[in-house]
């Protein structure tokens, strides 16, 4: 094939294209996949039944709003890193605030406690455990379906953040559910799990992502 | 080969907006900054530049159907670049294994072919297209090929409008992906 030709065809009838369309495809994503965590928790188990209760609510409120810092932070970064050498220009250390906000609130909350208090501090770490990357992984495939067609060209970082960005669409989903309420719980078992599911994208990436 | 970044940023915002001749002319310049990066890169490699034009039109069909991850608030070259750079580091991993090296001075006489020969890849439009299904090849071949309007192919094939839009952009990325794993003639 003559590359001229090849020229010839790609430019003949061209389509106008909307330069918004990285972003619109990775909100709809990010929707999508929010909508699949909270669906499958509420279906599957249940919301936590004690939602009345004003420290209960405040918990619930914080556990969505750590999950939601890491989906708002990821998505950010995932639209970054989607363009061809969006690695160049993006810091990507910086989607961990999250993690450290939740780790800084924890330790506060473990050295405030007392002592006899800490072994009440989390008793449902292997719901936990197994709840979060279980419920990520239709959100995860949702945005490496989107991420796959655009042209991320450092595939291991770009996994990484579709794996963050579902385990915060997978915690938003399970908090609905968890009654664990402590700082410690949520900073070690969310965190843990969240960023577990950063690993399995980053292992995943270069495979799922390659164009 | 120097780039001149200021007009292919203008050309690759007018193309966006559905320029299709200032979309020729940007495919037409980016083609001949690749073949000069491509041939030398892949001369240091220690590798024949005779894959260099595959890789220039494998880079112009991922430019072409990826051009939505282009920001215009961003300079053009890094994100050609970034591309360009990406196909090559794909391409000498896919075949490292099974190329042998050419010998040098089959290097020197493609390098120094001027920017005007007709230059030709390894790859056959007609055998990719057949691979393609149907009403993919039909509205590529239409819209494409044979410039006809989305309008005349949707009546012509008994599509809609919109269906003519969809096979031709489907069926370019189906060609941009079998492009890379296409044995050359």
């Amino acid at each position: 094939m003559k590359t001229d030709d090849l020229i010839r065809i790609l430019s003949t009838n061209v389509e106008p294209i909307d330069r918004r369309q990285v972003e619109r495809e990775v909100a709809a994503a990010v929707g999508i996949g929010t909508a699949a965590a909270v669906g499958a928790v509420l279906i599957f188990s249940g919301p936590r039944a004690d939602v009345s209760d004003a420290r209960a609510l405040t918990f619930l409120m914080l556990k969505l709003a750590f999950a939601i810092a890491i989906i708002v932070t990821a998505s950010i970064y995932l639209v970054r890193l989607a363009r061809p050498g969006g690695e160049m220009r993006t810091k990507i250390t910086w989607a961990g605030w999250p993690f450290l906000g939740i780790a800084l609130l924890a330790a506060i909350s473990l050295v405030l406690a007392p002592l006899w208090h800490w072994h009440t501090m989390g008793t449902d770490w292997l719901e936990c455990l197994l709840s979060i990357p279980l419920i990520a992984i239709v959100p995860f495939a949702v945005v490496i379906w989107v991420v796959r067609r655009m042209a991320p060209t450092d595939l291991t970082r770009t996994g990484a953040l579709a794996g963050l960005v579902a385990g915060g669409m997978s915690a938003a989903g399970y908090a609905l559910h968890c009654t664990d309420d402590s700082l410690p719980f949520i900073a070690l078992w969310y965190g843990g799990t969240i960023a577990l599911c950063m690993l399995a994208g980053a292992v995943l990436g270069p495979r799922l992502l390659r164009w | 080969m120097a780039v001149d970044e200021t007009e292919l940023k203008r050309l690759m915002v007018t193309a966006l907006a559905g320029d299709a001749g200032a979309y020729r002319v940007l495919l037409d310049q980016v083609s001949r900054y690749l073949r000069g990066y491509f041939t030398a890169k892949l001369t240091r490699y220690g590798r024949g530049a005779a894959e260099a034009e595959d890789l220039v039109q494998e880079v112009l069909l991922a430019i072409h159907t990826r051009r939505h991850t282009y920001n215009p608030d961003e300079p053009f070259t890094p994100w050609m670049h970034a591309i360009a750079r990406y196909k090559l580091i794909d391409h000498l991993r896919r075949t490292d294994a099974m190329q042998a090296n050419l010998p040098i001075d089959d290097v020197g006489e493609i390098a120094s072919q001027g920017d005007h020969v007709q230059v030709e890849s390894g790859y056959d439009l007609q055998r990719l297209l057949s691979r393609l299904p149907e009403k993919m090849r039909r509205a590529i071949q239409c819209v494409k090929i044979d410039g006809m309007s989305v309008a005349e192919t949707a009546k012509r094939c008994g599509m809609s409008e919109s269906a003519v839009k969809v096979n031709v952009h489907r069926g370019l990325r189906a060609l941009a992906a079998a492009i890379g794993r296409e044995d050359r003639t």
